[in-house]
């Protein structure tokens, strides 16, 4: 157990503390004693930096499962540790707002830091494991402590909804992902992500790869949120604000994103995956911020924002994999976009989440978070304010923020998309910069809306609930922290770039590099009079425009997105899955014991009959059979028309005495065919269920006693007629397919020699196989006491056990 | 010759069974049928004491004595049953 195996894990050992915590520091805010765990792991985390920005990398293994070749082994490269700091920074940001956020008096807080630090190490655990089972392991537990964190306020309605949609969601990408992980074991032998890397030629060859890479992939989309199962991400905003900043804009989300750009070097060789991460990415882009213009909740602008985001990084990363199809980092012309990804992703989460935390002031503050309510909130509010300029200027892309340079990278890499001359790229490619130019349009919109609709214009204090005013100090601390990251970022980007970007993009991109080189990253803010600058001028001149004429043209948004909305067809979907199995299930459930022994027969004739005729098992060797005699005959013809008559008896008196007659011809067969002690059994058994039966028959309910004859019914009859036909027909070919003679030698010589009895019937029950016996008598023991407890024993609802009663 | 004797009884009474058996199929009444029954368990006795010679074996005697008490005893409990409606009697003290 190395250092780093503890600092992923500590976060799982404090949240076992955190009860005890809660329950013995009553006065203590409880996240006071989980803000240091964050702090310390960041420091821990920053020190690898020296090690990666060289291209090394930290590996420790502890054994886990090691037969199976799971192993708990923890990496950290560039990528990896990027996520890392990402994950302790802001969540170190956002524990200590959550302090401010939460009322002790009013919230469990002792579940909250518990599933928050479950999150926070899970998290850890993804995006820095090596092997890919316990990858899945952690990845899971983010599913798992985001749907707690959703469903955090369980008494309301809609978070419940979400915290399940979002489970079923992540789920069903995350049990994919398990599928896509167990076939690239097949293909390649090993879960190591590492070992699978050097294997990639192998796995792009086998015929499994295009199955593999879309379940990798559906894990990955579901997880990042995107098109078209980005529609857990709006749901989710139900949960407290601070967790929808840590795990909806800077975290989980990205887990998918991660998850790409790890598996970048093992699937990207092929087009499928260029045109589906990049296709998916764009689209994703374009729906996000189109679907964010007509929110009115703040949260629900920001996750659709968010939503917006991700498919732009993940579009990013899928045209940033066509640099492969080169292999050599001279080519540099589509490294780009793996830059822009990388450091948009970096941007994303500093001016997201103080986006996030804005809002939460501005719900805490106002107590609403619907922007046809708020407005003018410029005078009260001047630092959240400024926070939110800062954030969404960032957002829309606008100078000199770092979403800025993010965005001009990112029509970069959109333009170069459009000029690749492979993977069929030339047909279709052209659309990747028109989408990627009019999702930019509507994200500049939607940015204008948040800042301008919130702070600017009249102030209506009529419907507000509460007296708005500034945020108290500790609340406000975070998004500063996060807003002057992105202002640093935004000037001086290249502090990044070799620290941090460099090192990341060698993990995404490790086969374009010769030992010990690194990529050159360089961003600038003036890169001369490019397509890229012209794009946005239009942008926010187009931008401008639209958000000048909302009034206008918004009406499209009645009418369009209600018929086109995923949420419909997924309420729809669940409907209508849970209604199909219910009506299923009613259908051939009847609830009557006919029905189910029609089932039972029509499978056991299905099951032999098909055996029968396709393995060609019917035979029929009549070499060895003996002879038959008249007696035999006429025993049979009795037995025959006996059975036959019970089905078309008119009296149940005389099914019973048919019955007996049936049984008393079975013992004199047994006479007949020389077992004595068998034909004793079953006189006597006979007789006693024939009595039975009359019992039975005496106590039956009075409105049955008319008695009627059995209703003939074609199917049953059919069905009755084939198991006769099939039993006959195997016990024929058993009887014609034996392989080898009987054992039965050893008992006659035996029975006497070695038991000291001459009855050979009673020497084995009792003495070969006495074994048997026992258990039957057991049987017999249990059906008398049985039948004793269900005549005795009469409880009603209600009523208690009592013996002497 | 004594083997098909023996055989051509064995034949006989079971003709007798079909007959019997025709006599409880068709009633009319359910003492008919108990009366049928109770002959063809006796039907049964010499049935199984000739197959005995036939077999030259001694083992089925006990089936031919428990044959007898079983016919006695299914016989009257189907009367006592047409008798009374039940088989046993519960109420010995007045109470069940």
């Amino acid at each position: 157990m190395s250092l780093l195996h503890l600092a992923v894990l500590s976060p799982l050992l404090l949240a076992i503390l955190i009860p005890f915590l809660h329950k013995y520091f009553k006065n203590i805010h409880t996240g006071w004693f989980l803000l240091p765990l964050p702090a310390v792991l960041f420091a821990y985390f920053l020190q690898f930096i020296s090690t990666t920005s060289h291209g090394g990398t930290v590996m420790e293994t502890v054994a886990w499962i090691s037969s199976l070749g799971i192993n708990f082994t923890l990496k950290v490269d560039g990528l990896g540790l990027l996520f890392a700091l990402l994950i302790t920074g802001i969540g170190a940001l956002v524990v200590l707002y959550s302090i401010y956020y939460l009322n002790p008096d009013k919230e469990k807080l002792n579940t909250f830091y518990v599933y928050l630090l479950l999150f926070m190490g899970a998290m850890l655990g993804v995006v820095l494991s090596d092997n890919l089972i316990v990858l899945y392991t952690f990845w899971e537990l983010t599913s798992f402590s985001s749907f707690l964190l959703i469903g955090y306020w369980n008494h309301r309605e809609r978070s419940r909804y979400g915290a399940q949609k979002s489970m079923l969601i992540t789920v069903f990408g995350g049990l994919s992902m398990l599928g896509g992980i167990l076939m690239l074991y097949i293909i390649t032998g090993t879960f190591s992500i590492s070992e699978t890397i050097q294997m990639s030629n192998e796995v792009v060859n086998h015929p499994l790869f295009t199955a593999t890479l879309i379940l990798f992939l559906l894990g990955a989309f579901t997880k990042s949120a995107q098109f078209p199962f980005h529609i857990w991400l709006p749901d989710a905003m139900e949960a407290p604000t601070p967790v929808s900043a840590y795990l909806h804009s800077a975290t989980m989300v990205k887990a998918g994103i991660y998850l790409v750009a790890r598996m970048t070097p093992v699937f990207a060789h092929s087009g499928t995956w260029v045109w589906l991460v990049a296709g998916v990415g764009v689209l994703t882009l374009f729906w996000g911020s189109f679907s964010a213009v007509k929110q009115t909740d703040l949260k629900a602008i920001l996750a659709f924002s968010t939503v917006s985001q991700l498919g732009m990084i993940m579009s990013l990363l899928g045209a940033g994999a066509a640099a492969l199809h080169y292999g050599t980092i001279e080519d540099g012309y589509y490294i780009v976009a793996v830059t822009a990804a990388v450091f948009h992703l970096i941007n994303h989460a500093t001016f997201k989440g103080s986006l996030f935390m804005v809002t939460g002031i501005i719900d805490h503050e106002t107590g609403t978070r619907d922007i046809r309510k708020l407005g003018g909130l410029m005078n009260f509010m001047p630092i959240t304010f400024t926070l939110a300029i800062i954030g969404t200027f960032s957002m829309a892309g606008i100078p000199p923020f770092n979403g800025f340079l993010s965005k001009e990278m990112f029509f970069t890499g959109m333009l170069r998309v459009a000029e690749m001359d492979f993977f069929n790229m030339d047909t279709w490619g052209i659309l990747f910069p028109i989408i990627a130019w009019s999702a930019s349009v509507f994200t500049f919109l939607y940015s204008m809306m948040y800042v301008f609709k919130t702070f600017t214009g009249k102030y209506q204090p009529e419907k507000l609930e509460k007296k708005p005013h500034e945020a108290p100090i500790g609340m406000l601390i975070s998004p500063v922290i996060l807003a002057s990251l992105v202002i640093i970022f935004g000037i001086f980007p290249n502090v990044l770039s070799h620290n941090i970007i460099s090192p990341a993009m060698g993990s995404i991109l490790p086969s374009l590099l010769e030992n010990g080189e690194g990529f050159d990253v360089h961003i600038s803010h003036w890169h001369g009079p490019t397509a890229e600058l012209f794009m946005t001028i239009g942008v926010i001149a187009f931008g401008l425009l639209l958000y000048k004429f909302m009034p206008k043209w918004a009406g499209i948004y009645s009418k369009l997105p209600s018929r086109m909305s995923f949420n419909r067809f997924y309420d729809r979907g669940l409907e209508l899955l849970e209604l199909t199995s219910k009506n299923i299930t009613k259908s051939y459930m009847t609830g009557f014991i006919r029905t189910y022994l029609v089932y039972i027969f029509s499978f056991f004739i299905l099951a032999l009959a098909s055996t029968l005729i396709f393995k060609n098992a019917f035979q029929l060797d009549l070499s060895d059979v003996a002879p038959i005699r008249f007696f035999e005959v006429v025993l049979v013809l009795i037995m025959a028309v006996s059975a036959i008559t019970i089905l078309f008896a008119k009296s149940r008196l005389t099914s019973i005495i048919l019955l007996g007659a049936v049984g008393y011809t079975v013992a004199l067969f047994f006479v007949l065919f020389r077992a004595p002690d068998l034909a004793l059994t079953q006189l006597v058994i006979e007789t006693v269920s024939v009595a039975l039966f009359l019992l039975a028959f005496y106590h039956l309910p009075q409105i049955r006693r008319n008695e009627e004859r059995i209703r003939f019914r074609a199917t049953n009859a059919l069905i009755s007629i084939a198991v006769g036909a099939i039993v006959t027909m195997i016990a024929l070919s058993a009887h014609s397919n034996k392989t080898f003679g009987s054992i039965s030698e050893y008992y006659v010589e035996n029975t006497y020699k070695k038991a000291g009895g001459e009855n050979m019937v009673n020497v084995i029950l009792v003495d070969f196989r006495g074994f048997d016996t026992m258990f039957e008598i057991a049987v017999l023991g249990i059906a008398a006491l049985g039948i004793f407890a269900m005549i005795k024993l009469r409880l009603t609802r209600g009523r208690e056990l009592d013996e002497n009663k | 010759m004594f083997d098909a004797v023996l055989w051509i009884s064995v034949t006989f009474i079971s003709l007798a069974m079909i007959g019997l058996i025709y006599r409880v199929i068709k009633g009319p009444t359910v003492a008919d049928r108990v009366v049928a029954l109770d002959a063809i368990g006796i039907s049964l006795v010499s049935v199984v004491a000739l197959v005995s010679i036939v077999l030259e074996t001694s083992a089925f005697l006990d089936i031919i004595l428990l044959i007898g008490i079983l016919a006695f005893i299914g016989t009257v409990a189907f009367s006592k049953f047409l008798e009374k409606g039940v088989i046993m009697e519960y109420d010995r003290n007045g109470d069940r």
